[in-house]
């Protein structure tokens, strides 16, 4: 017994540990009060994209804390996730009646196919550094959001249509999957907090897989000091390129599940603005740090909506908060009392 | 001729955002900081300067000026309060701070001027002049807004390498720490560095909205991240590259909407863009830095 | 980390306890009365942009239709309005929680969204929970029907964006027949390619000459449009349809004016708030023609009377989201007033009266006379062509 209190709580694996625990606390307390007492729509309404930007968060976090790359540009692999996601439930949706396992199936493509697009965009990508790099994942988030939006793409009894910047589709009786800047709409709603559950557990599984590796170790080498890692025969841009496609593949599973949980969904919706949001969720969590991750993203999530109440000054109060907490995080007193805190709580699980 | 036509279209256009990426580029390289704020410092000159012209009734020259006063002070404010207290952090902070800022100067400019569109005034009365008997029109705000742009880099370069902020500013640029050895004062430079900045700004928030006169809360958004990019094509840091970055990334997308896709402008753009990155990676006039160990 | 989870906690605690708190739900027998006397208070609900890039049209909505309310309330009607309308900044995402907000305040009527987009994300949700809903100004057909589903309980006051563009092939078919036509449109922009989309095949089927049709811009390049300009007037366009909205629309009539181009400027709908602008040098929109259902400056008592209400509370000249929005409360008021809706009614039947009500019913309002809904939920009324004279909209026809 003490063992095992050892190797779950031990300094090795606390994080892992408290990662999974949380989330599954988590599921089980709304699973058991949504199912006891009616919750509100808001509250329920709020499960599935929280979910989403939880993974999407992760999966920047593997490119921005773990492997040191600024990505401005994520929003473009959810954008390929999502749009995958809806055509493959749209087009199966007669053959696939079980929900779940459509669900599964387009989570799946839409995970692989943003994940093949990760691994070809990081080949440029990863030839870069530093702010160039930056610019060049928004310069592909940008280039995304516009091909997509010049996407029309349909079917009928007979045939597979697909037209690029006009929409030239003859559709017999058909149904358009996707109709350039109106996206996709009439998408049946399959996702579900279940499904977003489980997700979340796969991804924080992969995750902690790759951490913990070989791959793992090397990339946060690479991280600290390139020039140290390089020497020693880590095979850099091998390990980056690892992280970057895994962390598509991530978003791109995020995507889908965002995506099938609408029933419309617009290429406008992932621009610049959604990768700096999902950015700040990662920031604001710590670099690197996962349960922060999940803590910030759903706090920042939710925050908008408890702010509803301040009507027009919502989203000043907002930027507000932003900017506080950010200065107070970083300030020297605020550093040495949390440090203390810190110290403290290490303190006890040493006891124990 | 109607080559011509896009060429010019598409050098004022850069020119505005060679302007804008000035800003960008001199915060970066001297603070070492991503300012995202920087687009809105354009906003709130724009409707400084809108208020001048047409509620104070102040005539042009003057709006100007307070425009650029108003911005410079704003610039310095922001740079005092939101980003000097975060010197030591890391830089994602600074930049989810820039990214606060941000929204917080969008939602106070919604709530003090309104959301719906302003429209700017000609502070021009005369508007073109043709050419090769009236094939070519060319307007005089293109002409002034090139110049502009011309004057401040002449400008900007001069100070750069004659003043003593000037010097004191490409020290701190080099190198911080070496630079308050010597007994620079880092936080005036940098002080003074955000206050030009955001001048500059205001020009080029003028010229924007002499050209294209909407004025809205979101109008530096867009502008913004081209200029950014601008920077970044240019090499960041650079001041001729800025001018270069943001002249050349003007006439491609402009040429691109003409004779390529208007609907894929931007696409084409960026994919210009990561072409010249991956052939030069720091930017076309950036500098190599050789990382010691 | 402990405290972050204390902190993540109290906040899904608060969550919670703030759904149970008003967690009644809707269409139950719970509506307030005044204090005995006749009146019912009816909760009529909405969403649309308070903030972010689209928060003007959402302003314009909520003010013409708190405007409305007050209008209502005041007067001696039995019926009152309890009206609440919350933020969804124009986003699909946000529109399900504004949606999930208003249900959970227990919304029995509905204006909708007010842009296409959110309106979209929740049309299926009203349907599904059974509450009315008519929209001012969400003009795709995606809010009241799709190629399966009739949305029954889903209406619109403004047009559709295919009849618009329909609207607008006739229109120039019959008076300028002869024009070459180039358009300038906002590719990714839902409204404006769908009336962009349904305007090239009308003018195709009606034979006119479009000479010009790759005028797209999108969001990131809305500012500078002197590349489409250029190219319309190589094209030999001398009419230029904008289907689009006022604000870019004033940047394209400047720099149309810098350039010493002067076609037939023809908009929508959307055009309409142009004159409105502030700062807009009115005399470039000499001679613009514009397809609208509403005229700010139109004569007639009940215009006059919301025009001069709507400045006096908000400083503005109130456009045509703001008109829809109005005349949606009326009409909803209407229906409410011919079903019988009195304290003793029972709402649960309220869903399918109002459907009956609004297929049946017609209604004279500010944006036309004599409207009726066909049970699609489109709205049928009379488009009017006007064209700028002078600073002012003067019948074109």
């Amino acid at each position: 017994m003490k063992n095992l209190i050892n190797d779950l709580f031990g300094k090795k694996n606390r994080a892992r540990t408290i990662s999974f625990l949380m989330v599954i606390f988590a599921y089980i307390l709304i699973e058991v009060l949504t199912k006891s007492i009616r919750m509100s729509r808001l509250f329920t309404s709020l499960l599935v994209p929280t979910c989403c930007y939880i993974i999407l968060g992760l999966s920047l976090n593997l490119v921005v804390g773990f492997s040191g790359e600024l990505s401005l540009g994520h929003a473009g692999f959810m954008a390929i996730g999502a749009f995958t996601a809806v055509c493959v439930s749209g087009l199966t949706s007669s053959v696939i009646t079980n929900e779940t396992l459509r669900l599964m199936l387009a989570v799946f493509v839409g995970g692989i196919l943003s994940g093949l697009f990760g691994l070809i965009i990081s080949v440029p990508v990863l030839k870069l550094s530093g702010d160039y790099l930056a610019i060049v994942t928004l310069a592909f988030g940008q280039i995304i959001k516009s091909l997509i939006t010049n996407i029309y793409l349909g079917f009928d009894a007979d045939s597979m249509q697909f037209s690029f910047v006009t929409n030239e589709l003859n559709l017999n009786n058909g149904k358009m999957l996707l109709s350039g800047p109106m996206g996709a709409t009439d998408t049946a709603k399959i996702s579900n907090f279940t499904s977003g559950f489980v997700l979340i557990l796969i991804t924080l599984f992969i995750i902690y897989s790759l951490i913990d590796s070989r791959y793992g170790r090397a990339i946060m080498a690479a991280r600290d000091n390139r020039i140290a890692a390089e020497s020693i025969g880590i095979n850099i841009s091998r390990t980056k390129t690892l992280a970057f496609a895994i962390s598509a593949v991530l978003a791109g599973l995020a995507g889908a599940l965002y995506a099938l949980n609408y029933s419309t969904l617009q290429p406008a919706k992932f621009d610049f603005n959604t990768s700096i949001l999902v950015l700040v969720y990662v920031v604001f969590g710590g670099l690197g740090n996962i349960n922060g991750t999940i803590v910030a993203t759903t706090v920042l999530y939710i925050l908008p909506e408890l702010l509803r109440f301040l009507k027009d000054y919502r989203m000043l109060i907002y930027a507000i908060v932003l900017i506080v907490v950010m200065e107070i995080t970083n300030s020297e007193k605020m550093k040495q009392f949390f440090d203390k805190g810190k110290n403290s709580i290490f303190k006890k699980g040493e006891d124990a | 001729m109607t080559f011509l036509t896009y060429l010019i279209s598409g050098l004022a256009l850069g020119s505005v955002y060679a302007i804008i990426a000035l800003g960008y580029t001199m915060v970066y390289g001297i603070a070492k900081m991503l300012n995202f704020a920087h687009g809105d410092i354009i906003m709130a000159g724009g409707y400084v300067a809108f208020f001048a012209f047409t509620k104070f009734g102040l005539g042009p020259f003057m709006s100007i000026l307070l425009s650029v006063i108003v911005s410079t002070i704003l610039g310095v404010v922001i740079e005092r309060l939101a980003y000097r207290p975060l010197r030591q952090a890391s830089s994602l902070s600074v930049l989810i701070t820039a990214i606060g800022v941000s929204y917080f100067l969008q939602n106070t400019a919604q709530l003090l001027f309104g959301a719906d569109t302003k429209i700017f005034p000609a502070l021009l009365t005369e508007k073109s002049f043709t050419l090769f008997d009236g094939q070519l029109t060319i307007s005089y705000l293109t002409i002034i807004t090139i110049v502009t742009c011309i004057i401040i880099m002449i400008g900007l370069t001069t100070f750069i390498n004659k003043t003593k902020i000037g010097k004191a500013m490409r020290a701190c640029a080099e190198d911080k720490g070496a630079a308050q050895l010597m007994g620079i004062n880092i936080d005036t430079t940098i002080s003074i560095t955000f206050a030009i900045g955001s001048g500059l700004a205001a020009i080029a928030a003028v010229l924007l909205c002499s050209t294209y006169p909407s004025l809205s809360p979101t109008l530096g958004s867009m502008p913004g991240i081209k200029a950014f990019t601008a920077a970044v094509f240019g090499g960041i840091g650079s001041i001729p590259g800025a001018l270069l970055g943001g002249l050349l990334l003007g006439i491609i997308e402009n040429l691109t909407k003409a004779y390529l896709s208007t609907q894929l402008s931007d696409a084409i753009v960026f994919a210009v863009l990561i072409v010249v990155l991956l052939i030069k990676p720091t930017g076309l006039l950036g500098k190599k830095e050789n990382v010691k160990v | 980390m402990k405290k972050l989870l204390v902190v993540l906690l109290s906040l899904l605690c608060a969550l919670t306890l703030a759904g149970c708190g008003n967690g009644g739900g809707n269409g139950g027998n719970d509506t307030p009365t005044d204090g005995g006397d006749e009146t019912v208070t009816v909760k009529l609900g909405g969403s649309g942009p308070l903030s972010g890039d689209a928060k003007v049209y959402g302003e314009a909505v909520r003010n013409a239709a708190q405007i409305a309310v007050d209008e209502i309330n005041a007067s001696a009607s039995t019926i009152k309005f309890d009206f609440f309308m919350e933020d969804d900044m124009a986003d699909p995402e946000k529109a399900v929680t504004a949606y999930s907000n208003l249900y959970d305040k227990g919304m029995q009527v509905s204006i909708f969204t007010v842009t296409s987009g959110a309106g979209a994300a929740v049309a299926a949700s009203y349907d599904e929970d059974k509450i009315f809903a008519i929209t001012p100004s969400g003009s795709s057909t995606a809010l009241v029907y799709t190629d399966e589903k009739n949305f029954t309980g889903n209406f619109q006051m403004c047009f559709t964006d295919p009849n618009q563009g329909i609207a607008s092939a006739d229109y120039m078919a019959a008076k300028f027949a002869d024009k070459k036509i180039g358009i300038i449109y906002k590719s990714d922009d839902v409204y404006s390619a769908g009336v962009y989309e349904k305007f090239v095949a009308q003018a195709a089927a009606n034979g006119l000459n479009v000479v010009y049709k790759d005028g797209a811009f999108t969001d990131d390049s809305s500012t500078d449009f002197s590349t489409q300009l250029t190219a319309a007037k190589d094209a030999g366009a001398d009419l230029v349809f904008l289907p689009i909205y006022y604000q870019p629309a004033s940047t394209i009539l400047k720099q149309a004016n810098d350039m010493g181009y002067a076609p037939v400027f023809f908009g929508v709908d959307g055009m309409d708030g142009i004159l409105t602008l502030d700062g807009f040098d009115k005399s470039l929109a000499e001679g613009l023609y514009l397809l609208t259902p509403f005229a700010a400056d139109a004569d007639d008592d009940l215009t006059k009377a919301f025009v001069a209400e709507y400045e006096k509370r908000y400083g503005e000249t109130p456009n045509q989201f703001a008109a829809d929005a109005y005349d949606c409360v009326y009409a909803i008021h209407q229906a409410l007033r011919d079903i019988g809706v009195n304290s003793e009614y029972d709402f649960d039947n309220l869903y399918a009266a109002m459907v009956d009500q609004f297929t049946t019913m017609s209604f004279n309002g500010l944006t036309g006379k004599d409207m009726t809904w066909a049970e699609n939920g489109e709205v049928s009324k009379a488009p009017k062509a006007v064209i700028i004279e002078n600073g002012v909209y003067v019948s074109a026809d």
